[in-house]
Formats: structure tokens, sequence, C-alpha cells
């Protein structure tokens, strides 16, 4: 990649909040006239990056570079980047022209320059004839276009958008998503685009850069998210997908939901553990309840305009969805097959939890900030240890008081048979739980560990 | 990089801290400042509890402000309720004309009941101070009670009809109770004032009666400040529970929300 | 039926609250001594007013009105507005005090104002005159210009600030062509309502106005009526006044419900 290509380059960003790492060791690089998306749930981060790089935040460590250019300390004023705010930030008190004019005429170009400008701008989103209109008697959606215009009449070298399409209604949305797309191949700069709707991104991106946890989770184009989802969240988070617990047996051999499935993935080893995703239109269906690799009773079936949507029991217990052009009757078994390529493996990103604990007692240890009893152990009181617990050794509870701390459901995956959660603790650990219950995002819950699901190791030298 | 905006708090903080904070300091020193030796002493409040009259004048004045208040409310309240009924009223010029003489000088309203006296021939008085009182600050009773009224959301009243209530039981059931913030905040701005002030019960009555207020104002003006000082925070203390006891949100809400 | 008993006790209530004003403005047209004793019409009371001996003390009471009340009100708006974006940023513990300190004034009755500030000056030694009563003019003016442009910055869209800053402008000029003129009408009506709060006090003046002979016009009028009672000239001067208020109100209230129309 030469460098002089690249407009943007984000090295090593952290952003902290009130002591939470919001932002955690950013590195991305952005073409000359990509359109990038950073797409991610409420909280990611992918506002965070947008701002620093917009200069209206500072990063707590690392540089964003601008056309090889350290950033560092430059006021946004000084940036050549301009941005298009959620809520559009229109200044209410200015017409549209003045709105658009705004930037244009604080770099003091002549009148007959900013006219000029003005119009082709307004042009550009359709909305000529505008010029003397309150803002605040807009629509939502021209609203939206002045934003624009006013952003692109200054010829930044990039375009920021932070959500922008969130507070219009769907329709609208779409249309806006044509224009954006056009506009950006007419202007031919460098869109930075900020949303959660993974939708959006994948039809306005050429890249797509998928955030969590303020850490960049994949970097790629639309199509190689949607089909290769690199772990869990990208695939949960992309699109529909059935995601379950699975064991590599060999190269292109994996097995789960009781069947071995051949696979074009290799290289993970024998006997691995690993999760598994398929796409519901990925799967094959078959009247013949033996035709397939294995079959599954129909629970429910919905129409969603192009395709049916289904439900099923497969023979092994699992829940899997299912997409098809035909409907079958909840009650009906079915036979089912997966093709090759529609498999999609990924190593698993952890096996249990692991966490950092001290011996406290000859019967107790400490970690997550709470005291736990073990029976027995061997080590001295005050000796840093490793800590294991199963994903199923970890017990969520109704009474908050119950358990040896609380936490609150940050995130849950269903996985064909069980539901894996991520649990938050006050001090924001993070604690992964596998369960058959039902819980909701968000729900507060006492956790317990049974002292025998605790495995006490000794501590890593690193 | 660019100056924190909240620093910009900083000149009127001072400000406050100098004119707002340190004169009730400077008062409450004073109040318990023995005026011949200098020394702390609760000599003043002592003095008060032993003047006879100045302690007949304190629990005069909560007589007259707890006579005014109650009088206001019994006028002030119909009047809010019927304003705020479009089928009773559908023009906002009554209204206006009811908050308009809030904002007309108190001395000059004073005077005004004085020239209506004079004009019946009618003697000044204890029925032309009582008179005078609930002439001034019957629209602070009227304004904040109309407010509460014309903003609840017409749907309750529907929704008890709707229950089986008839009219009586929708007034006492929903519509008072609803209304009583701001009532309450009525209450305040009758209450505070009438027990406050100097001035009108001199007008009104030719020197006869004499309130808390004027107390207060002459022993600061004879020269015994520390004595005024004592009075002064005596009636502070006095204001501050009744605020608490009324819910001083309220209050606050309605002396700004738009009186113009 | 019930329209007509609610409104006839509107109109009752009303009668009686305008009757005494309105006696006073039909006797200033009549020179008699008594009020009720109509011995012709005159202007000679209006123009005694200006005219007369009590001319020159008057005037000087009016002149003090004024130019205080536009001081206090321009000080206070200065001082309230700049407060308010402060405070608007600041949080914790820190917004609450300043905000305790400044519901202060607007709860304290006017004596307790005014005899804190008098023994305030007292204290300090301060000779009490014009710049006493424009310092506690400004007291208890700024709290209400605090809470008119206080709703103005809570409307407005936190983002226009950065806005302006990504189209180039820098902190002072955002300040400037962005965020003030978006809280210029809070400030507007703050100032007014400061000059109005500052035009009627009586209380807080007359306690810190010291012994110099300043007067404003509520000190004046108390200080004839303490003499005389109802004199004959305070006859046309409150009709004045009450004319110049009715003017005022019925301006901003065209100036508010234009507001309020545009801004649907």
């Amino acid at each position: 990649m030469a460098d002089k290509d690249i407009i943007i380059k984000l090295e090593h960003l952290s952003k902290r909040y009130e002591g939470k790492e919001v932002l955690h060791d950013i590195n991305l690089y952005i073409r000359k006239g990509e359109f990038l998306t950073l797409l991610g749930p409420s909280g990611c981060g992918k506002s965070t990056t947008l701002r620093l790089i917009a200069g209206f935040l500072q990063p707590d460590e690392g540089r964003v570079l601008l056309s090889g250019k350290d950033m560092t300390g430059i006021p946004p004023y000084r940036r050549p980047l301009n941005t298009v705010f959620q809520r559009y930030a229109l200044f209410p008190h200015l017409d549209v022209y003045d709105n658009v004019a705004f930037g244009l005429k604080l770099q003091g170009l002549p009148e007959d320059k900013i006219d000029a400008k003005v119009r082709k701008a307004l042009k550009m989103v359709t909305l000529t004839d505008y010029e003397d209109r309150d803002v605040e008697s807009l629509s939502g959606g021209q609203q939206q276009r002045v934003a624009i215009a006013r952003a692109i009449v200054n010829q930044p070298k990039v375009l920021l958008l932070d959500e922008p399409l969130a507070a219009l209604d769907r329709k609208m949305r779409a249309d806006m998503q044509i224009e954006l797309r056009d506009m950006h191949k007419k202007l031919g700069i460098t869109f930075i685009y900020v949303t959660h709707d993974q939708e959006e991104a994948l039809t306005l991106s050429d890249t797509i850069v998928v955030m969590d946890e303020g850490r960049i989770q994949q970097i790629g184009t639309p199509a190689d998210i949607y089909n290769e989802p690199v772990n869990s969240f990208v695939a949960n988070f992309i699109g529909e997908s059935n995601i379950f617990n699975g064991t590599m047996v060999k190269d292109r051999l994996v097995s789960f939901i009781g069947h071995d499935f051949p696979c074009v993935d290799s290289g993970f080893g024998e006997q691995t553990p690993v999760d598994v995703v398929v796409r519901p239109e990925d799967v094959v269906v078959d009247k013949d309840p033996s035709a397939g690799q294995f079959s599954g009773k129909v629970t429910s079936c919905i129409f969603k305009g192009v395709h049916y949507e289904m439900l099923l029991d497969t023979d092994s217990g699992n829940e899997i969805m299912i997409q098809n052009y035909l409907a079958f009757e909840p009650g009906t078994t079915v036979g089912m097959s997966i093709p090759p390529d529609g498999i999609q493996v990924m190593k698993k990103e952890r096996l249990r939890n692991t966490f950092e604990g001290e011996i406290s007692s000859p019967e107790t240890v400490d970690f997550l900030g709470a005291t736990f009893n073990v029976g027995h152990t061997p080590f001295e009181p005050g000796t840093k240890v490793r800590v294991e617990v199963e994903f199923s050794g970890v017990n969520l509870l109704d009474d908050l008081e119950a358990g040896e701390l609380e936490g609150e459901v940050h995130s849950i995956l269903y996985k064909g048979d069980h539901y894996h959660l991520t649990v938050c603790t006050p001090d924001g650990d993070k604690i992964y739980v596998d369960t058959d219950d039902v819980w909701d995002k968000g729900d507060l819950v006492g956790i317990e560990i049974a002292p025998k699901d605790i495995k006490i190791k000794e501590a890593d030298d690193d | 990089m660019t100056i924190k905006r909240s620093t910009w708090a900083l000149p009127y903080m001072v400000f406050l801290i100098l004119f707002v904070a340190l004169p009730l300091v400077m008062i409450t020193v004073y109040a318990f400042t023995d005026p011949g030796g200098g020394g702390i002493s609760l000599k003043n409040f002592v003095k008060f509890a032993n003047t006879a009259e100045d302690m007949h004048t304190f629990v005069y004045s909560i007589e007259i402000a707890l006579i005014t208040t109650v009088l206001c409310l019994l006028l002030g309240y119909p009047a809010a309720w019927i304003l705020s009924r479009s089928d009773l009223n559908r023009s906002s010029v009554t209204v206006i004309l009811f908050i308009l003489p809030m904002w007309i000088n108190m001395l000059v309203r004073t005077l005004a009941t004085v020239a209506l006296f004079d004009f019946l021939k009618l003697p000044l008085g204890e029925g032309a101070l009582l008179f005078g009182m609930v002439y001034n600050f019957l629209p602070f009773m009227i304004y904040p009670i109309y407010n509460t009224l014309s903003k609840m959301d017409g749907s309750y009243v529907e929704a008890a009809q709707d229950l089986g209530a008839p009219p009586s039981k929708v007034f006492t059931k929903v519509v008072l109770p609803l209304s009583m913030p701001g009532v309450w905040s009525g209450v305040l701005m009758v209450f505070m004032p009438t027990i406050s002030t100097f001035a009108v019960a001199e007008l009104l009555t030719l020197n006869k009666v004499k309130l808390f207020g004027t107390t207060i104002q002459e022993n600061i003006n004879n020269g015994f400040w520390n004595y005024g000082s004592a009075l002064a925070l005596i009636m502070l203390v006095l204001i501050g529970i009744t605020t608490m006891l009324t819910g001083e949100d309220n209050a606050r809400e309605d002396e700004t929300g738009g009186v113009i | 039926m019930r329209k007509l008993l609610a409104q006839s006790y509107l109109w009752l209530l009303l009668l009686i609250l305008y009757s005494p004003i309105v006696i006073i403005a039909i006797f200033s047209f009549t020179e008699a001594k008594v009020m009720g004793n109509w011995s012709g019409l005159s202007f000679g009371l209006y123009s005694n007013l200006f005219n007369g001996q009590v001319s020159g003390a008057l005037v000087r009471a009016i002149e003090n009105t004024l130019s205080i009340g536009v001081l206090a009100a321009l000080l206070s708006t200065i001082l309230g507005s700049i407060a308010a974006v402060g405070i608007f940023n600041l949080k914790g513990w820190k917004k609450k005090s300043i905000t305790f300190l400044n519901d202060i004034p607007m709860l304290n009755p006017d004596i307790i104002t005014g005899i804190s500030l008098f023994i305030l000056f007292v204290a300090v030694g301060a000779r009490q005159g014009y710049v006493t009563v424009l310092l506690a003019h400004v007291s208890f003016c700024t709290p209400y210009v605090v809470l008119s442009v206080m709703p103005k910055l809570r409307q407005m869209n936190p983002n226009t600030y950065e806005a302006a800053l990504d189209l180039g402008a820098t902190p002072s000029q955002a300040l400037r062509k962005v965020i003030f003129p978006q809280i210029w009408p809070g400030v507007i009506s703050g100032f007014i309502l400061a000059f109005t709060l500052s035009i009627d006090d009586f209380a807080v003046t007359l306690f810190t106005k010291g012994n110099q002979g300043l007067e404003t016009l509520s000190t004046y009028i108390y200080a004839d009526a303490r003499k005389g009672g109802l004199t004959p000239e305070l006859r046309p001067l409150m009709t004045i006044i009450f004319l110049t208020v009715l003017l005022l109100l019925v301006i901003i209230n065209i100036r508010n419900s234009r507001l309020t129309k545009r801004n649907k």
C-alpha cells in the first residue's frame, strides 16, 4: 500500500472516560476516496473514534495522521475535515443560505464566490430555491440535506458522517442512502460513516470496520464481513445467523448439532472447540426428512416479504433458523443439509473464564473484587493465582444479594440449545456464562460460583 | 487548548458570595452580637422575648398574614378555576388583566387603596389594611393556581367522569388534589410578602397599626442594628420554615415561569 | 347560566382590583384636595407636577430611577448571561451550590435583602448612595437574568458549537456567531425583566440609598405619602406610572406572542 494513497491513519488510539477505557488501541488506515463505515452497537466506540478524527476529543494515547501529518493538538477548526452531525446541528438563527455559507464566510471568500459555491452545493442536495427558508421550517430529510451541503461546500478532504440518517423514517432513509452513495461518487472525497445499522453499512460502504467494546473486531468489504465473519460477535451483529458450539474434527470436517459436516476450513488442528456460523439462507431444505444431512421439525413459519423465515427443532435438539422461498407448515418434518461453503468456522475467542486472583485464606480466593469459598487450596494465602471458571460453572440468580457479586447482562448469543451471555460486573470486568435460562439484555443479576467450579492455577509469569 | 467555559461562572460566584451570602452571614453575626460589649450573646433575642410590644406585633403580623392568605385563597381559587376553563372563559384578555397588577409598584397600589377609601369616605385602619393586603396580593395567588390548572391534562377530568364521578367528586377527588402545587406556591407568594411588608401598613392605617416589618425598619433606622438584625433573622427563619412547608420548587417554577 | 355567573364573578373581582387606579386616574384631572370632590376638569395637577416646586426633586427621582434601572439591567444582564453559560457547563456540587446561592435573592423578602445589604455596607464602611443602590439592584436582578438565559442554553443543540468549530470557526467566533445569537432572546427577556424589577423596587432601595438625599421614584412617593397621605400631586404621577407599566407590558406581550408564533 503506497503511503500517498492513505489519507487518514489511526495509530494506537486509546481513550478513557472517568477511568473506563472506551477505545482500546485502534489501528486503522483509510484510503483516499474510500467510503468507510464504522459499524457497531451503541457504546462500541465508533462515535468516539469519529470525534477523535474530527478533533473534538484528544486521544489519551496514540495519534491521528491526516495525509501523513500528525494532528495531535490541532483544534477542529484547523482540520480540513467537515462533519455531518447526527441531529444535524443546523444553526437555528440562520436561514438555509447562511447555514451553508457559514464556513465560506469565515474563510473570508468574496461574496460572489460564496454565492456560486452555496448555490452549487444546494443544487447537489436538490435544495435549489430553499435559500431563504428558516431551517426549523424544513422537514427532517431537508434539514439533513442542508447539513450535508453545509459540510461539502467547504470541499473537505474527508467528510465525517455521524449516524446522519438515524433520525429519519424508513422510507426517507432508503432514499438518502442512494443519494449519499451517488454523492460520494460525484465528489470523490473520502467518507467516514458511523452507524449502528448493519443494513446501511452493507449497502453504502467500500470498507466496513466492525467495532465492539472499544476494539476493532473485523475490517473488510461488505461481502467479506457478511460471508466470513471472524468471530461470533460479528456473525451475530451482521445479518441473521445461527451460531453453534462445534468441534473441528480434522481439516475440512466439523462436528456440530450432533452431526459431522464437510466444510472448507482448515488449519484449526484436530478435535479443537470452535464456533460455527450458518446463515439461514444457506440451509438447503428438502420435503423428504431422510434426504439431507439431518432432519428437523418446523415450529414456526413467518412470511418476510420475499422469503419465509422458519424455526426448526433439529433431531439433536438444537434450534435452527432457516430462510426459504417455500413455506413449510409448522409440524412438518423436513430434511436439511448445509453445503461446505455455507459453514463458517471460527476459532473460539475463549474457552473458559480466566481471572487474576489472590488467595486470601486457606479456604478462600479473591477475584473480580469479591471473595469466593473454594473449600481447600494448596496455596499459601497471599499467593497470586490464575482462576479458571467454565462458562457453565457460573450461576445467575434473580436475587442480586444472593450471589457473591452482582452484574448486568451485557449481551446475549443464542447457540441453538443454550444462551451464551456476557455479564459485566460493577468494576467493568466481564464474565461469560452458558445458561439455559432466558435473560434479557440489561437484566441485573446475582452471580454465584460453586466451589467445585473454581479451578486455581499458578499465576502466569507474564 | 481552549478555556473551559465552566470558569465563566466564577465572576458571578464571587459576586454571589460577596453580595448574597456575606450579607446574610453579617445579619447573623450582628444578631448574635451584644450591642454593648461586642461579644457573642443571645441578648438581642432575650430583649425581643421581653419586649411585650414587639412580641405582640410579631404575633399580630402572623395573624394578618394568615388572614390575608386565606382570603386570597378563597377569592382567588374560584377566579383561577374559571379562568382556566375554556367553557367559562374564552378570553385571554381577562387572564392578562388579572396578572397585570403584579407588575405595578406595590406602593402605588397601596396608595390607590388609600384613594379608594378616601373616595368612599371610609376610615383608614384595620379594615383598610386587610383590604389593601388582599388587593395587593390577590394576583399572586391567582397566577400560580391558574398556571397549574390550565396546564392540567383535561383527560384526567374526562377519565374521572367516565369512571362515574359526579361534578362535585371530580373537583374534590381530581382537580383539587392536582392543583395543590399551584395552591402551595400561591400561599407562599402571598404569605411571604405580607409577613414582611412595612410601608403598606403605615400608609393604610395612618400609623395606627404596626406590623413586624415596620418594627424591624424602625430599629434599623434608629441605629439599633444588632436588635434589628436579630428581628430580621427571626423573620428569615419564619420564612424559611414556610418555604420548606410549602415546597420551594413549586414557588420557583411559578415565580420565574414566564410571568411576562 | 353558569357561564354568566362565572363571568360576573371575574368582572366583579376585576372591578375591585382596578377601581382604585381608575378613581385616581379620574381625579388626577381635577384639583380638589380631597378625593371624591370634583372641582371641575383641570390639567393643573399635571402642569404642577413638572413646573411647580416639586418638579426639581421629582425629575431627579425619575432620572435616578431610570438611570439605575438601565445600569442595573445592563450590568446584571452581562454578569448573568456570562454566568449562565458557566453554570450550564458546571456539574455536581459546584452547580448545586451556585444554583442555591442564585435562588436566595429570589426567595428572600425584599426587607431581608435590603437590611442584609445595609448591614454589609455599614460593616465595610462604604458610603451609601448611588453605587450601593446600584450594587443592591444588580444583586437581586441577576438571578432572574440567569434564569431567563438558562432555558435557551438548554434548548440549544449542543452540537451547534462543535459544528461551528468543524466549519472553521475559532472558539471565540463560534461563541459570537453561533452560541450568542441563539441565547439572545433569553438575554433580552432577562434585560427587560431586570429593568422592570429595578424600577419597581422600593424596599431594597430604601435601605441602601443612604442619607445623602438620593431618591428614586418609589422612595420619593413613599416620603411624600408619609408626610401628607395621598397628596393631590401624587395622583397624576401614579396615573403616569400606571400607563407606562401598561404600555411596557403590552409591548412585552406582543413581542412574546410574536416569538411563539415564529417558533411555530
